[in-house]
């Protein structure tokens, strides 16, 4: 219940404020969305398997978006920052389908 | 698949999913929805972002300054074309007019030789020198006298009108004696006789009435009679074939 209220609070926190993403920070907001999708695809299967614990999900969720946000930094200093983000958004992407055929399977027993 | 909790995994969804909306949040939970909170703020504002700008301002570093390479490359491109093209457009502008003037200064000259070879007519101010001679006494060093006196005087164009014909006077025209009648250039003309000589009507008029010039001889001569009047307004119709010269070839101007 208080995870759709914080959700729909960040939602119209958005929407209200109209933030603007600092220059810094624009090539990492993307990627670290997508990590902390791929964290939150995989903590509804884990939850759907009944081996959901809030320690994980808080620990992987962060470690996902630094991990993601630092690799991007990291080709961006190489010089290979947009090959890095697609690569990161491809393997993000594949993790994101197969928890989403998991929890496909879980649901509808198919 | 096989969890540690099997048998929670087992367990029908839906109860289970209303009994986690209905429990009191504890602190663990906390933590999570401020998570999840932050997930959906950063993507509202990321959704915000993609779509408020357009495609250039959400580009990277690198494909912006690919971009401006391709962009100032075809621009340079572009530019060289264009350079190319005023180049050509100023050549053929200053070709066309060379041209004409070309043109407009073989034309001018081809009317000026057309005059003097007498294969144009002419027209301009002049004089009408008119020889009554009944008696048929006039010859033709008399009118070859006539016919110096008015080139010596700056005449540009000359016609000899008689009975019998019209001749236009060039450079090789002829005069002659057919018994009593004259010929110019073959043709045999009779009192009177016409003289049109188109120049300046004074100087012409002057060299003609000098004392023991034209006028005087005609007039010495019997029954014979001489008259000069000017005109602002004359024209020499009389028009000669131009002939090719058969030896003559042009020889190349002699470099200054």
């Amino acid at each position: 219940m208080i995870v759709l209220l914080a959700v729909a609070a960040g939602v119209s926190l958005g929407l209200v404020l109209q933030p603007t993403v600092p220059l810094d920070l624009q090539p990492y907001l993307p990627i670290a969305v997508v990590a902390a999708l791929d964290a939150l695809f995989g903590g509804v299967r884990a939850w759907l398997e009944a081996i959901f614990d809030d320690r994980v999900f808080v620990v992987s969720f962060v470690a996902n978006v630094l991990v993601a946000s630092l690799i991007v930094y990291v080709g961006d200093k190489l010089g290979v920052g947009g090959q890095l983000s697609t690569s990161i958004v491809v393997v993000l992407g594949i993790r994101i389908f197969s928890n989403a055929a998991a929890i496909r399977r879980r649901v509808f027993r198919a | 698949m096989s969890g540690p909790d099997q048998r929670a995994a087992g367990e029908p969804l839906r109860p289970r999913l209303v009994r986690a909306l209905l429990a009191r949040p504890g602190r663990a939970q906390l933590g999570v929805a401020a998570l999840c909170g932050l997930l959906a703020f950063a993507l509202v504002t990321q959704v915000r972002t993609a779509a408020g700008s357009g495609t250039l301002a959400s580009a990277r570093t690198d494909d912006l300054v690919s971009i401006l390479a391709d962009l100032s490359g075809r621009a340079d491109r572009l530019r060289s074309q264009v350079a190319d093209l005023q180049r050509s457009a100023a050549l053929l502008s200053n070709g066309s007019t060379r041209d004409s003037a070309a043109l407009a200064q073989a034309r001018a000259r081809a009317q000026t030789l057309g005059i003097l070879t007498g294969t144009l007519a002419a027209r301009g101010p002049g004089i009408v020198l008119t020889i009554q001679d009944p008696q048929l006494r006039i010859h033709a060093d008399v009118l070859l006298d006539a016919v110096e006196e008015l080139r010596d005087a700056g005449a540009e164009a000359m016609q000899i009108a008689g009975t019998g014909g019209v001749v236009r006077v060039v450079t090789s025209t002829a005069l002659g004696d057919l018994g009593s009648r004259v010929t110019v250039d073959g043709v045999a003309l009779t009192a009177p006789l016409r003289i049109v000589a188109i120049g300046d009507p004074r100087t012409l008029a002057t060299a003609l009435g000098i004392p023991g010039g034209v006028v005087d001889t005609v007039d010495a001569s019997a029954g014979a009679h001489a008259i000069v009047t000017s005109s602002p307004a004359l024209s020499v119709t009389a028009l000669r074939a131009l002939a090719a010269p058969r030896y003559a070839s042009p020889a190349p101007t002699p470099s200054p």
